[in-house]
């Protein structure tokens, strides 16, 4: 990664190249590694949730999607935040509170935001950015454009109130909005088992006479295809698509959960199939990789990160005007 | 000018608005195909078509969110709540989300939304239909909060909401949609946000109130045998201090009038203020007349008791002008068991 690098010229990128994607996971689980290190050296401060083993998932939403669509997601996102093209910079500086952070500092680790790739406010209500998303889809339908707009929630989000009700507005106004659910078994500190008395989520779009499908959330190929025939259909005018990605949260809920409520063997039978290796032993099969290739794609993913700590670190922290700035308008 | 109801005016406030900016769409519980539940959108979808003017499911979570991704990305949506206590279930996207888009893009994002919402007493609606709320959404920086008082000001606070680009919620007092007054439309019937009214001049004591209780004031101010200077605040937030604070500086005595509870009402921010400014100059307490601290109760006495009167008003102005001392509220004077 070179400094100037734009948001936009990242997301095409990834767009551009298999190999880029697989870097781009790379880049984000050893950003997600660093993370939970900073916080346990007090870099950190206040609360972080990291997505380590979803990142087949946001990879393969950004892989899909154009940067002129919204994506509304949740206080989990620095996956979906470095996917769609944020650089680990803006990304890390944000959670560091500095001001070179994606919003000076303001929001921190749940509230990133770029409206360069389409990307609005992370919201960290359990739910919320469904209606919003479908709000974006609105705007999309109302002026005539084919962009879209994609939901990114977690399987805990589809017992919420805001999810039934904005599937339904969605489908009844035949909106292109795509709902991505990343069942990653866990809602907070409680298994889905627990919370939800269905299996599969995406069983749930058939309430709203809106297709559903289940899809290995573990292969970024399959969520690429998967997400780019949703957004087909919600372009064409045919509705949203509610797409469950079956996947799983290696960390625990936030901080310093150490997650003792999984089941004996569970976190290492999802390791076994890690979606990073997963797709780096397909591309050096077909050979679109090389094993140097991997070794120069591990060395750069590991300065550009090492670069981005040492910058946010030295970046100044907002000074008390900041926080006046930015409630209204002109104000 | 013409004449019309508050209901009619609310209509041709969208209607303007919408002829003139076509990024303006309408939606809520049944406000297209019946024209509103108190006829506040009767002919939209007939001029604007059902891209622009839409019935939602009732679900104001759905709609006030998807307000908010509109709002944000593109569309100034205006988004009807029946009654304002339907907000409860949906209050995270006025507070929590619409509130807070500008704040968390670091600027990226507005949130243009506008939210229209019914309220108050004295229709026999019941407590949980009967409501005012405006401390809901009082304390949330990032919102802008207007209070409609009869036709005039429903359309031009409305009109100002729609151009802002913030959200804005606007009350808009049930009780008064069938109120009919003199109306100026177009530009000039613009009423910028932020901006208090005063309603009558006078000398001897101030008296600020908003909502269905500018029309209680001014009854009451003509029953009175002072002089008082009435103003109807039309924003709470942000409210005009600089007319209160003048108006007072003049008057040496201020009282507010509200349709709320008395813990917690919006006069106690008025107060609180014109009591540290105008420590010294004043001369008598601050007076607030309000709603008793109870839900509102349903039998028609009841509630007409529950809501100050004119003539209730006129006796505690009178008492305070003569003493220069707070007479006590009804519920404490009278048995309350």
């Amino acid at each position: 990664m070179t400094r100037s690098e734009t948001a936009l010229e990242r997301r095409a990128k990834l767009t551009a190249s298999r190999p880029n994607r697989l870097e781009r996971m790379m880049e984000i689980r050893l950003f997600e590694d660093r993370v939970k290190e900073l916080f346990f050296e007090g870099i950190v401060h206040g609360t972080t949730h990291t997505c380590q083993g979803q990142e087949a998932v946001s990879v393969g939403i950004a892989a899909a999607a154009r940067p002129t669509d919204t994506v509304a997601a949740t206080y989990r996102s620095h996956g979906v935040a470095l996917a769609l093209g944020m650089t680990p910079l803006v990304v890390l500086g944000e959670i560091m509170g500095k001001t070179v952070g994606a919003v000076g500092g303001l929001g921190g680790s749940m509230h990133l935001c770029d409206s360069s790739v389409g990307l609005l406010p992370t919201m960290a209500i359990v739910g919320a950015g469904i209606p919003v998303a479908a709000g974006a889809a609105l705007t999309a339908q109302v002026t005539g454009t084919d962009d879209a707009a994609i939901a990114v929630f977690g399987d805990g989000a589809s017992n919420i109130g805001a999810f039934h009700e904005g599937l339904n507005l969605a489908s009844i106004w035949k909106l292109p909005v795509v709902f991505v659910c990343e069942n990653n078994v866990y809602g907070e500190y409680s298994r889905i088992d627990r919370t939800t008395p269905i299996e599969d989520i995406a069983l749930r779009s058939t309430s709203y006479g809106i297709p559903g499908h289940i899809v290995d959330g573990q292969d970024v190929d399959a969520v690429e295809e998967a997400v780019a025939a949703a957004l087909a259909h919600a372009r064409s005018g045919d509705g949203p698509v509610l797409l469950e990605m079956k996947t799983y949260r290696y960390a625990g809920h936030s901080r310093a959960d150490t997650a003792p409520y999984r089941p004996e063997g569970e976190l290492d039978e999802w390791m076994s199939r890690d979606p990073i290796a997963i797709y780096r032993d397909r591309l050096l099969a077909s050979g679109e990789v090389t094993d140097a290739d991997l070794d120069a794609m591990t060395l750069r993913v590991g300065a550009s990160i090492a670069d981005a700590v040492e910058e946010a670190k030295a970046s100044p922290s907002p000074g008390p005007d900041a926080m006046f700035a930015n409630i209204y308008a002109g104000r | 000018m013409q004449r019309m109801r508050m209901n009619q005016a609310i209509a041709a406030a969208l209607a303007d608005e919408m002829r003139g900016d076509p990024s303006v769409v309408v939606f809520g519980e049944d406000v297209a195909d019946a024209g509103g539940p108190f006829k506040t959108s009767d002919g939209l979808l007939e001029e604007f078509g059902p891209v622009r003017v839409r019935d939602t499911p009732i679900s104001e979570m759905a709609f006030l969110g998807a307000a908010v991704g509109a709002a944000a990305t593109g569309l100034r949506p205006v988004a009807e709540i029946m009654f304002v206590e339907f907000l409860g279930v949906a209050l995270d996207m006025v507070v929590t989300e619409a509130a807070k888009f500008r704040y968390l893009s670091g600027g990226q994002f507005g949130c243009p939304l506008t939210v229209r919402a019914s309220v108050g007493a004295g229709l026999g609606f019941g407590m949980q239909h009967s409501q005012t709320l405006e401390t809901w959404m009082y304390a949330t920086p990032g919102i802008t909060l207007a209070v409609a008082s009869g036709p005039q000001t429903a359309y031009g606070l409305l009109r100002s909401a729609i151009r802002c680009d913030d959200p804005v919620v606007v009350l808009e007092p049930r009780a008064l949609y069938a109120l009919r007054g003199d109306l100026e439309v177009g530009e000039e019937g613009i009423i910028p946000l932020g901006s208090a009214e005063i309603v009558e001049e006078g000398s001897d004591v101030t008296i600020v109130t908003l909502g269905q209780m500018r029309d209680v004031v001014t009854r009451a101010v003509s029953l009175g045998d002072w002089s008082a200077e009435i103003i109807d605040l039309r924003t709470l937030v942000p409210w005009d201090r600089e007319a209160v604070l003048a108006s007072v500086a003049r008057t040496k005595r201020l009282a507010i009038v509200e349709e709320s509870p008395f813990s917690g009402g919006w006069g106690t921010e008025v107060s609180s203020l014109v009591a540290a400014e105008l420590f010294g100059e004043l001369e008598a307490p601050v007076m607030r007349v309000t709603c008793p601290d109870v839900p509102v109760p349903f039998g028609k006495e009841l509630e007409q008791r529950y809501l100050p009167s004119p003539d209730y008003v006129t006796a505690q102005v009178t008492e305070l002008l003569a003493t220069g001392r707070l007479p006590r509220h009804w519920w404490e004077s009278e048995a309350t068991a």
